[in-house]
């Protein structure tokens, strides 16, 4: 079934430059495995097609159940040559939980319930 | 040596909650106070009133409230470090030495100055003897701007802030030292951690993080289970209570709002992180993969495990210049059709400043209420949005151009879709841009110095 990531995880965005980085958290610790097979640079790069125009890193962090994510080339230049409303790349954390992921029926029962 | 030190954030930026620094030091034990005042383009702000005016050029508002919490500070024995200081460090110092004067602290008062940070005057020697500075986002040659730079400063480590508390200082000022040696420094004077001791100047390096950004870490802007964070209009800003043996526990003082577990502390954990394996400063080489959080009852999360590795050889440097203008317009249009009116708007607009012939380096339309923040992310606007505000801004070099811009707004509202307001501020202000350009340099090439004023 799908899941927005919502359910799954909390998360904090902020920016470097013209990059957003987006802090992912699993809610429970049980939540962490899933964000690591399903939440793959790849994703959400695609994700956030015409809104992410460069590379997207993931670095992994299994200590506090979260992964990183380097959103390059994603805010119209960055700091103040930016025109943007969302200039510091604060609301690419609710953006990300957004993302619909796909888990097999019976996970999503036995860790969403 | 105390067992525990406590240190409080009072600034989570310049123009944080004013009362926030006098809440730390009256409401509960701390011994220090770290205050963060310089974003990433302040010091060009600042390098903009020391040229009209040679007494200024640092954070104002910091002599004000060491008026305010001075008297009490000096009582409980609560130490100070603030890079309050900006492109005029020794200024600041002054006027603090003037308050603790008028406030009868003659004789009691040490001021640590750290200075070194300032590299404005050395560009052209720097460049020409083959330190390129070189953009760390772009990779290119701080040449290519060389004649628009407006400021440059190193950003300076713990180490000059132990000096001058190792002399003494119950006040120490900096210009451009980072967020994290404001924490770090209290930690080493106090616990005489070694300068290789990596694992613990890491360790306080990632407590500094944590506070760094004030209550971002005890209950604001937290995403988790934000509807239930109590009495946020009473929110505590955060205090590292660090051990000598390099752990720490983030809380808050008794008696305030907001919240400190392990969610609010993992959020502000992965804020602005690059790679977590490096998080790079002049005092060590911090990896956040190692960190362990816990639980350490109500309002109290208890933080160990932290391994570093030795400082790299150069220093990050923030250098600022002078790169165009801006401005934004907005209007806002109302039901029915409300994106379909703001929509139709912007072509006109678009339109109408073609036949202007202007050229913008760029041009960017955004629909608040419809998808400012999550772009297509958002899907299709509903026809029934109560409201949307259109919102243009051009960026280029030609002031000229964007004034122009600035009087077709307005316009819009008698020669365009109906159901239009939201005019009342005026005509949008022309912005002088001045950019953020970051760079590196060989550690050799900085010498920082620590003086002391007494009161």
């Amino acid at each position: 079934m799908k899941v927005p990531l919502i359910k799954l995880a909390h998360a904090r965005s902020g920016d470097k430059g013209d990059t957003a980085n987006v802090g992912l958290i699993a809610l429970r610790e049980d939540l962490y495995p899933i964000l690591v097979r399903e939440v793959t640079a790849v994703r959400v790069k695609e994700h956030f097609k015409g809104i992410c125009n460069g590379e997207v890193e993931r670095f992994e962090l299994p200590n506090l159940g979260a992964l990183n994510f380097l959103l390059h080339e994603s805010l119209g230049g960055g700091g103040t040559l930016s025109l943007m409303t969302d200039a510091q790349g604060k609301t690419f954390s609710t953006a990300l939980l957004r993302m619909q992921i796909e888990i097999p029926d019976e996970e999503a029962r036995s860790l969403l319930t | 040596m105390k067992e525990k030190i406590r240190i409080a954030a009072g600034q989570g930026f310049w123009g944080d909650l004013p009362d926030a620094p006098v809440r730390q030091v009256e409401g509960g034990p701390i011994d220090y106070l770290m205050l963060d005042y310089l974003a990433e383009v302040t010091m060009s702000i600042m390098q903009k009133q020391k040229a009209r005016d040679p007494s200024a050029g640092y954070a104002r508002d910091f002599v004000p409230l060491m008026r305010r919490i001075f008297p009490v500070c000096v009582e409980r024995g609560i130490k100070v470090t603030a890079n309050a200081g900006g492109v005029n460090v020794l200024g600041c110092a002054e006027a603090v030495r003037e308050v603790a004067r008028e406030l009868g602290l003659a004789g009691k008062i040490k001021i640590g100055i750290v200075t070194g940070d300032d590299i404005l005057d050395r560009i052209d020697d720097l460049l020409a003897r083959g330190i390129e500075l070189r953009n760390m986002d772009t990779d290119e040659p701080l040449s290519t701007v060389r004649d628009r730079i407006q400021s440059a400063n190193a950003y300076l480590g713990a180490a000059p802030i132990v000096e001058g508390l190792n002399r003494g200082a119950h006040v120490v000022i900096t210009g451009r030292a980072t967020d994290t040696g404001l924490t770090l420094a209290p930690l080493v004077h106090e616990f005489g951690w070694a300068e290789d001791d990596w694992n613990r100047l890491a360790a306080g390096t990632i407590a500094g993080h944590i506070i760094e950004c004030g209550a971002q870490c005890s209950g604001g802007n937290c995403q988790f289970n934000w509807q239930d964070i109590p009495d946020m209009a009473n929110v505590g800003f955060p205090i590292a209570e660090a051990s000598a043996d390099g752990t720490f526990v983030i809380t808050k003082h008794d008696g305030t709002g907001g919240r400190v577990n392990l969610p609010s502390v993992k959020e502000q954990l992965v804020y602005e992180m690059g790679d977590p394996n490096e998080y790079i400063t002049p005092d060590c080489v911090a990896d956040f993969t190692t960190i362990q959080l816990a639980d350490d009852g109500p309002d109290r999360v208890r933080v160990f495990g932290i391994k570093g590795r030795p400082a790299t050889d150069s220093l990050k440097v923030s250098i600022s210049y002078s790169a165009g203008f801006k401005a934004v317009g907005t209007l806002v249009y109302s039901w029915p059709d409300a994106y379909a009116k703001a929509e139709a708007a912007d072509k006109i607009l678009r339109a109408r400043l073609d036949r202007l012939g202007l050229r913008f380096d760029q041009i960017l339309t955004e629909f608040v209420g419809a998808n400012a923040t999550h772009g297509s992310l958002t899907g299709k606007p509903s026809p029934d949005l109560a409201e949307v505000q259109l919102r243009v801004g051009v960026r280029g070099d030609d002031r000229k151009a964007i004034e122009r811009f600035t009087k077709e707004i307005a316009p819009l509202i008698l020669t365009g879709p109906p159901g239009v307001t939201g005019f009342a501020g005026g005509r949008p202000k022309v912005e002088e841009i001045v950019a953020y350009w970051p760079a590196l340099i060989p550690k050799n090439e900085i010498t920082e110095q620590v003086e002391i004023i007494e009161a």
